[in-house]
């Protein structure tokens, strides 16, 4: 019995109809022009009253999305006269702030430099976005494929604006991240012949996307976590940082932590800084669902803001095109990209497909909306969500029975309790919020245009230019988590900290109130999402 | 709204009585409820083992483990949650460490205590044969451990049942790593490729492309050749490109 109520069903026989006859089909891939039109019509970046300028601080006259402006223009979680600055609860040479895989990573690296490390995380260290990541991690290994090929890839997904050194960066170090995972125990999948399985993601030339089945992130973010306990790095739980410390050079010193459960405030002093805490999907851009981790509501943008750190594309959000429209109990969870990699086709409620599966991201999430809005090819669910069909049964007609089980065991079980069978059934899917793609301008290295302050993984931008590719955030924050884990610890022996202060924050909110948009009834970073009460229930947010 | 139209079952958290839709996960019911949560929640879908929930319904004597973000609500269930398992952990360096069959044995000596009473399986979330890969591993099967522990989220359910105190996910962890580490291997052209890298097989080009006028680049960007879905046999037409172009342009 199908879990999919007879309105969608009928739908479903038509794309069992026409399933056959598409199954090898090509569909033609859009040339860059069309790609630009579609983007202008129908990406969610493009709508009209989603950002809007910034109006104080280093980040001045710079677009963001309206719910992140919100934040840079609320109120800090501390007052500055409260806090004793000589009250160091803790020295050391590198802080790293977050605990996910660029933290973690940034963590290690420091580390075996020699650095005394402490890693400090808002949740459970390892909660993050890398542990969600389904597809995997790109690094060009394959005979006909190249560091260069990566590199033309990466910065045609970004639109041609990723920083050009940024990305040699990237698809430099990429095969010797691969192998330093490896080295770690990371399982990566291996084809019949026992070499190292590589698959398509969006916008790539060559199959060049390694994975862990479709726990990829999970399997590699506890590979991680066993590792940093084992060289007995320090790490603290519970505490997220909620400002960053300037010395008299305007040097980041350190940071002020507070304890989720006791509310206690602490200071940690630090000759370097490591951020590395994540994206912005709790925040709801536009209203739309994310495939984000609970934790990711922009805390480390916000308080590098005000310190001063430069950002970039921070007006550039990924909306992934195969976010769960049904059951409403996943939706806006994550459907790999991998599906796609594997022949899975997107079709509409007629069972026609209307894009390259292949396509950037960006394109193909602009052209499901198109497909549902405009053109109202959709497939409605009973709460009113629309989306169209992910059709998932192909991967079995084209590459064998049993390639989902094999491949997709976490998607396969989870739609599994929800009654749905992926291997014969489709999933309903629409875009959702995913990836910020800009972030904290960083150099090679990692550093931040705040001296001593470095940042790795989501929170940094450049690197993906507009439109990050498939893979290329697995591989962003190991390459930069531990490029800036080096410079960091070799830097804390040359760096001697000068005086704390929080100046910063009293004249960045005397900015706000001189230009008359201090937002007193917000206090940032707001550390966790509020979905109590009615947002808790189910929303539609088309 | 159809939402409004939803029926109210009671539920129990931590022994409170609380009306809430049905249809909801047990995580979303417990928002509704007014709870802002710090612990028991991480990834709502289902891969980060921190909302471990026990529950328990009328008239049933079984007490079941699940994941409250994949997990929906029953009437009068009885909720608490686990948002932390003690669990010990060794330490060890994995690369010292050899794929010897006593190898798990040795760190982790508490596995033979296993009394195969099967709770671990039983209460897995992830439906994940526990007892099966600890049989394995008194046995020194590494390899075996490794794939069936594989989609273990370490959220602590076996190990906080278990009557023989076995910390299960991290043995299983521990064989995983070694058989990734240790009997896993790589392929020769991933350090060939290292090795060019090192070499500075690409650095000409790579400094060549970041200099390029952006329309240059999107004229190489549009002219590179697609490696298609079945690409058993496939060769490119023109395996040195993008090098050839700039090579012939430098020269």
């Amino acid at each position: 019995m199908s879990a999919y109520p007879e309105s969608m069903q009928a739908s479903i026989r038509k794309v069992e109809e026409t399933r056959l006859s598409r199954a090898k089909e090509e569909f033609p891939k859009l040339s860059l022009k069309e790609r630009q039109e579609l983007l202008q019509q129908f990406h969610p970046d493009y709508r009209e009253g989603g950002r809007r300028e910034l109006k104080v601080g280093v980040n001045r006259g710079q677009r963001v999305p309206n719910e992140l402006a919100d934040l840079f223009e609320g109120l800090s979680l501390i007052r500055p006269h409260e806090i004793d600055l000589h009250r160091i609860q803790r020295e050391v040479d590198v802080l790293v702030i977050g605990g996910g895989g660029g933290g973690a990573s940034a963590a290690l690296f420091a580390s075996e430099c020699g650095a005394r490390t402490l890693l400090t995380t808002k949740l459970r260290f390892g909660d993050s976005n890398t542990l969600m990541a389904e597809g995997g991690i790109q690094a060009a290994v394959g005979p006909y494929d190249s560091p260069v090929l990566h590199y033309l890839d990466t910065m045609g997904g970004g639109g041609f604006e990723n920083l050009p050194n940024l990305v040699w960066a990237l698809v430099e170090d990429a095969p010797l991240i691969l192998e330093w995972l490896a080295r770690l125990g990371v399982m990566f999948d291996r084809n019949e012949d026992g070499d190292l399985l590589a698959s398509f993601a969006g916008g790539q030339c060559r199959r060049r996307v390694h994975s862990a089945a479709d726990y990829t992130g999970m399997e590699i973010m506890r590979v991680m976590r066993d590792e940093v306990y084992s060289r007995g790095i320090e790490v603290i739980e519970f505490c997220p940082a909620v400002e960053l410390l300037l010395d008299e050079k305007g040097r980041c010193g350190g940071a002020i932590f507070i304890h989720l459960d006791t509310k206690e405030r602490f200071v940690i002093r630090s000759k370097t800084t490591i951020l590395a805490t994540g994206g912005i999907g709790r925040l709801h851009i536009q209203g739309f669902p994310t495939t984000n981790h609970y934790g990711a509501t922009a805390d480390g943008l916000v308080i590098a803001n005000r310190a001063g750190a430069k950002i970039i594309f921070m007006d550039a959000i990924q909306f992934h095109p195969t976010g769960t429209a049904y059951p409403e109990q996943l939706v806006g969870l994550l459907v790999s990209e991998a599906f796609r990699g594997w022949s899975a086709q997107l079709v509409n409620c007629e069972g026609k497909r209307f894009i390259n599966e292949l396509e950037t991201r960006d394109v193909t999430s602009s052209a499901t909306i198109r497909e549902v809005v405009e053109r109202k090819k959709g497939v409605s669910t009973p709460t009113g969500m629309q989306g169209v069909w992910l059709d998932t049964p192909l991967v079995e007609l084209n590459k064998g029975k049993g390639t989902i089980h094999r491949i997709f065991p976490h998607l396969f079980h989870r739609f599994h309790t929800f009654g749905i069978d992926i291997t014969k059934e489709p999933i309903l899917v629409y875009p959702t919020q995913h990836y910020q793609n800009g972030g904290l301008l960083i150099d090679e290295n990692g550093e931040t245009t705040v001296p001593n302050l470095f940042a790795a993984g989501e929170v940094s931008g450049g690197v993906h230019g507009r439109n990050r590719l498939g893979g290329n955030s697995l591989l962003d924050i190991f390459v930069f988590g531990r490029r800036a884990g080096i410079l960091a610890a070799e830097r804390s022996k040359e760096t001697k900290v000068g005086k704390l202060s929080l100046n910063h924050i009293i004249e960045y909110e005397r900015e706000l109130q001189r230009e008359g948009i201090l937002k007193k009834e917000i206090k940032s970073p707001i550390l966790l999402p509020d979905y109590r009460y009615e947002r808790a229930l189910p929303q539609t947010h088309q | 709204m159809e939402r409004k139209e939803r029926r109210l079952i009671p539920i129990h958290i931590f022994g409170k009585r609380y009306e809430v839709p049905e249809g909801l996960t047990i995580q979303k019911a417990m928002e509704y409820s007014g709870y802002q949560f710090i612990r028991s929640c991480g990834c709502r879908g289902g891969i980060c083992g921190a909302c471990l929930t026990e529950y328990r319904t009328p008239k049933d004597y079984k007490i079941k483990m699940v994941l409250a973000c994949q997990s929906l609500v029953e009437p009068e269930m009885q909720i608490t949650q686990s948002p932390f398992i003690p669990m010990n952990r060794a330490r060890y360096e994995l690369e010292k460490l050899r794929a010897q069959s006593d190898i798990l044995g040795r760190i982790y000596p508490e596995i033979f205590r296993c009394l195969q009473c099967n709770t671990c399986t039983r209460v897995c979330p992830m439906e994940i044969p526990v007892m099966e890969y600890i049989a394995c591993a008194i046995r020194g099967e590494i390899e075996r451990v490794a794939h069936l522990s594989f989609p273990c989220v370490m959220c602590g359910a076996c190990a906080s049942k278990c009557p023989a105190e076995i910390s299960q996910p991290h043995v299983a962890l521990l064989a995983r790593r070694i058989y990734g580490r240790h009997m896993l291997t790589l392929p020769q052209r991933l350090y060939q490729r290292m090795e060019e890298i090192k070499q500075g097989k690409y650095e000409w080009v790579l400094e060549r492309l970041v200099q390029l006028p952006t329309s240059k680049l999107i004229e190489l960007y549009t002219q590179r050749e697609q490696e298609p879905q079945e690409s058993n046999h496939w060769v490119p037409k023109e395996i040195d490109f993008p090098e050839n172009r700039l090579r012939e342009e430098r020269e």
